[in-house]
């Protein structure tokens, strides 16, 4: 909450890395308007697509024929004046105009998120949205476009709303009875909302079993784990496509984790080299080895270079590696795959079994994806309604806080919804 | 010229209240009333406490003030109501005799020497400098001088009484409304609107068919609601409890012409929560009848509410509505029911001293701020009695934290959302009720208000005992039972091993006080009031644990203050609507503006970082 955002105004490359077909330029803030004319010479009608000239305000020299747009605020993505330069997706003219609109006094570059961050600060966007924004920013595959779609479309916020909409139909009931006891308009009996409760537990739970979103913005996250010099680089390197990691045959050379993202079969995987696991005196290996085993804990696959027999975790595909060596021919019963680095052997397998695998623990499409923070809410939330008992006060209480935490996620709250279902359900009052 | 420190104009409970709190405070007071003879009258229906209210009156209580020992001084009739759920919900509530209350509330005013009543109409405010008020004038030229004045009003602004379709000028019935006040209320600029309130017809006892209808007792128990009350001092009688039934709603029905609610001619909203008898009809006909509750006004008195059927269709209506009621058939009516329309102050132009923000040293309390009820007018009275003797001796802010108290639920509640309908105490409002029980009020205000110069002595040295035998008693709950112990006694204590103190047992539903008190007998010596208040404090300790957490969370937001000069209007990013609801709130803190209705994080820390910026 630090950064002036009401002051300054900000751009940023908001398509892909060129080269591309397009790349769009966003500016947003109190001299986007200013920006966009001292780049094209005179102003667009707001929200049409016009053809212009962009000239560098230095020399005058024409940088590219762009499409630009105006939203004036408020009603923009972000609530403030936002230009769109729609470029030909040119490394070079990109970087041109980047450094054109760098050179216009009051305009910096944007920090990663800075345009969500914005839209949810002037109330453009609840925040659940603003998550599944932040991802679309990010997004790099189909697969994940279409998943931050569904957020931003605010499937998320409608399924909240619906919940809330139900504790609140429960809380009600419960509330009238205790506030308004010597009524006999409000049946004093055991409450019916237990199987409405029931109901929303399942399905609060059923939506946190899906897949969180970081792991389909970060990717997969392989380890590759195992003793010392069990060939885990020379694997890395292979996976990755690039000599990544420094593969000697001196054990301990990797001390350090060491992350590359790569795609294959349509998927986001993460893969991390980590240090040999060993006891071992010196502080600095040490170190790596508590980060291996941190690393571990986290992953959402392991390869296991090592004994299959050391390793039970159901996360882990056991290699048989180094197969192409002479000693070790045959492969272990317990293990997976034999594979082998040198030689290739069983490697498109591997590919293979990681893109099966992969699949199953990524949403599918359609699905909605959870970030931590939402997943932290839902969660607070079902553990609310788990503990409703018997006693009516307890009751009301668990409903109470399972409502506060989804008000966490739609920002929404008070007790008006609250009083407006008793009066609206119940003939109150002498 | 008379010279106070603090003048409080209305004799009712806010009033009352308020000028017991500030002559407790050591200021000097005058209360300035119509008529002396109704201090402490009991305009609508003659019972004190319930869900919410009880608690109200507990608080008030806690302070030393005045309405609990006036009802108890009162009560003819008790009720613990919730009392098979728990008890942080159970409310206390008793029916008072009149003419007993009124004599208990002048008897309690008259016996403090700071108290002095001026009979007369306060006639128009005094101002020293334009914002801020140095006194009243009278109706009859009198001027009476002092730094803080707390208006306690009630009805009388504007009032206007509607009996049918025939409207007349009045606060209640026979008196007078205050009309010169309200006009200038309206030109300082406070923000003005109009509410309604109704009540039933009064009915002659005597004319009643007891035995055509079911008595509820008054309850065995032999609680009070003051704790400086030893015990119940009057004979108790029962109330009645009838129906309407589907003949008395065809007779509203065919009526409903002749309603001023339903004609139009009442602009005021009425409270949902206290509807009149024809619009229960009328928004849920499906209904085959409504109880209907009949309290007697008094010990002497032979004049019966009947609770249930507030009404303001004409006279000849509410004669044939009533006769059709089983019981009721040949009763005769004393008093027509009315309904009520007055103006009444957007409190959100309060601030939670309930001190107007316009005018230093003017303080609001009661139905003046929208509310309804004795234990919500007693409740801000207290509030602003407090406040206004603190402002004359250039004291410091006394604020009630909603986390702490039911007061400060409603004067947050109040001053940060103002109110659509007459606003009344309900124990949903406060979200952390488990910890807000009637029956640890004292614990939780009492030590603070001795540190204010609130509490007299006799309670003083009540409260400094009591403390001591709770804490004797926690030492004694503080002793380590292992669960073999535990489950000796019968107590399913799910096969949990572990060692615990008894205080910690408490929390296991089945762990009874009677296990408790063979466990450890030395708690039979403790004062079964004590002993109670700490198993209910042991019952709730882990939500109540889970709340103090949410707590510490909210007071990191209280801990920043707004400048009271904020321009709201010049934060990007804050919607119309937003910037108009926390101008007319004007949330002093943080946390105060994220409870004001529609204001999202986002919104919030927009107004943080303005604020920070500010401040750089």
């Amino acid at each position: 909450m630090t950064h002036g955002f009401a002051d300054d105004t900000i751009f940023a490359l908001s398509t892909g890395q060129p080269p591309a077909a397009i790349a769009v330029i966003r500016i947003s803030g109190r001299r986007a308007q200013e920006a966009l004319e001292t780049l094209s010479g005179s102003l667009p009608e707001p929200r049409h697509a016009t053809l212009t000239a962009l000239r560098d305000p230095a020399d005058g020299a024409v940088l590219d024929r762009a499409l630009t747009l105006l939203f004036p605020a408020p009603n923009s993505a972000t609530g403030e004046d936002l230009a769109e330069l729609h470029l030909h997706g040119g490394r070079a003219v990109v970087a041109a105009v980047e450094r054109a609109l760098s050179g216009i006094e009051g305009l910096r570059r944007a920090e990663p998120g800075e345009f969500t961050r914005r839209a949810f600060a002037n109330g453009r966007i609840d925040l659940a949205e603003a998550e599944g924004l932040g991802d679309l920013l990010t997004a790099e595959t189909e697969g994940q476009r279409r998943n931050a779609m569904a957020l931003a479309d605010g499937t998320l916020s409608r399924a909240v709303r619906r919940w809330r909409a139900e504790l609140i139909d429960a809380a009600a009931a419960i509330e009238a009875r205790i506030d308004f006891a010597d009524e006999d308009d409000v049946p004093d009996g055991d409450s019916g909302g237990a199987a409405e409760i029931a109901r929303l537990r399942a399905e609060i739970s059923d939506m946190l079993r899906a897949p969180p979103a970081e792991r389909l913005r970060d990717g997969v996250r392989v380890v590759i784990a195992g003793p010392p010099n069990a060939g885990k680089s020379t694997l890395f390197n292979l996976l990755v496509g690039r000599a990544a990691a420094i593969a000697t045959p001196i054990a301990g050379t990797t001390r350090d984790l060491i992350e590359y993202p790569v795609q294959f079969g349509g998927l986001p995987f993460i893969f991390i080299d980590s240090a040999g696991l060993r006891d071992t005196e010196d502080s600095v290996e040490r170190i790596g080895v508590d980060r291996a085993r941190d690393a571990i804990a986290a992953a959402d696959i392991i390869l296991w270079m090592g004994d299959p027999d050391e390793c039970a975790l159901t996360t882990a595909i056991r290699l048989h590696a180094r197969a192409d060596m002479s000693d070790r021919q045959i492969a272990h019963p317990q293990s997976d795959l034999a594979v082998s680095a040198t030689t290739g052997t069983g490697i498109e397998k591997l590919r293979a079994m990681l893109v099966s695998r992969g699949t199953s623990l990524l949403p599918r499409e359609g699905e909605i994806a959870l970030s931590g923070r939402q997943r932290a809410a839902m969660s607070d939330c079902l553990a609310a309604l788990d503990q409703i008992g018997s006693d009516i006060l307890l009751q009301a209480e668990s409903l109470r806080s399972a409502r506060a935490s989804l008000d966490r996620l739609t920002g929404e709250g008070g007790i008006e919804p609250l009083l407006d279902a008793i009066f609206s359900r119940f003939c109150i009052g002498k | 010229m008379a010279k106070f420190d603090v003048l409080v104009v209305g004799g009712g409970h806010a009033g009352c209240e308020a000028a017991a709190a500030a002559a407790r405070m050591g200021a000097c007071v005058a209360l300035v009333t119509m008529r002396r003879d109704q201090i402490g009258a009991m305009s609508c229906n003659p019972a004190i406490g319930g869900l919410g209210k009880g608690h109200l009156v507990r608080e008030v209580d806690a302070f030393d003030g005045i309405i609990a020992r006036a009802a108890d001084a009162a009560a003819i009739h008790y009720r613990m109501l919730n009392s098979s759920k728990g008890t942080a919900v159970q409310g206390p509530r008793v029916q008072a005799d009149r003419a007993l209350f009124r004599t208990a509330v002048q008897a309690q005013l008259d016996a403090e020497p700071n108290i002095t009543i001026a009979e007369g109409e306060a006639a128009e405010l005094l101002f020293g400098e334009p914002d801020s008020i140095c006194g009243l004038r009278l109706g009859d030229g009198r001027e009476l001088h002092a730094a803080a004045v707390v208006l306690a009003t009630g009805t009388f602004l504007n009032g206007k009484l509607h009996f049918g379709m025939t409207a007349c000028a009045g606060g209640r019935v026979g008196e007078e409304p205050s009309v010169g006040m309200a006009q200038q209320l309206r030109a300082i600029g406070l923000p003005i609107a109009r509410l309604k309130t109704g009540t039933p017809p009064r009915l002659d006892g005597r004319t009643i068919d007891w035995a055509a209808v079911e008595m509820q007792p008054s309850d065995e128990d032999r609680w009070t609601f003051s704790s400086g009350t030893e015990r119940r001092v009057n004979p108790e009688i029962a109330c009645g409890i009838t129906r309407t039934n589907t003949d008395t709603h065809r007779i509203i029905r065919d009526s409903l012409d002749r309603s001023p609610l339903f004609a139009g001619i009442i602009e005021g909203q009425g409270p949902r929560y206290c509807p009149s008898i024809e619009d229960k009809v009328v928004r849920f006909g499906d209904r085959e009848g409504h109880q209907v509750f009949l309290e007697p006004e008094g010990l002497r008195d032979h004049l019966v509410y009947p609770n249930g059927i507030s009404t303001s269709l004409p006279v000849d209506v509410q004669e044939k509505l009533v006769r059709s009621i089983a019981g009721l058939e040949q009763v005769e009516i004393v008093q027509p029911g009315y309904a009520v329309e007055y103006d009444h102050i957007d409190p959100r132009a309060l601030d939670p001293t309930l001190s107007t923000r316009a005018v230093r040293g003017l303080y609001c309390a009661g139905q003046i701020n929208g509310t309804t009820g004795y234990e919500e007018a007693a409740a801000q009275g207290l509030v602003a009695g407090l406040n206004a003797a603190a402002y004359a001796s250039g004291g410091s802010e006394i604020i009630f934290d909603r986390a702490d108290s039911y007061i400060g639920v409603m004067v947050d509640d109040l001053t940060l959302h103002g109110v659509t309908e007459p606003y009344r105490m309900l124990t949903a409002r406060a979200e952390y009720r488990l910890r807000l029980r009637a029956d640890n009020a004292g614990t939780r205000l009492s030590s603070w208000a001795d540190k204010l110069g609130a509490l007299g002595n006799v309670r003083r040295r009540w409260h400094v005992s009591r403390e001591t035998a709770r804490a004797n008693a926690l030492e004694l709950l503080s002793r380590q039972i292992s669960a073999q112990e535990v489950a000796a006694q019968g107590c399913d204590v799910g096969g949990n091993g572990a060692k615990r103190t008894l205080f910690e047992w408490l929390s296991f539903q089945d762990f009874s006080r009677e296990a408790l008190l063979i466990i450890e007998p030395r708690l039979e010596t403790v004062d079964p009031s004590v002993l109670d208040e700490l198993i209910n404090d042991g019952r709730y300790a882990p939500y109540v644990g889970r709340q103090l957490r949410e707590i510490e969370r909210m007071r990191a937001d209280e801990a920043v203050r707004i400048p009271a000069a904020l321009n709201y209007r010049a934060i990007g990013g804050l919607s119309n609507e937003m910037v108009e609801r926390l101008e007319a709130a004007r949330p002093l803190t943080l946390g105060a503006a994220g409870r004001v209705r529609g204001i999202t994080p986002a919104a919030l820390g927009a107004i943080l970082v303005h604020c920070k910026r500010k401040a750089a």
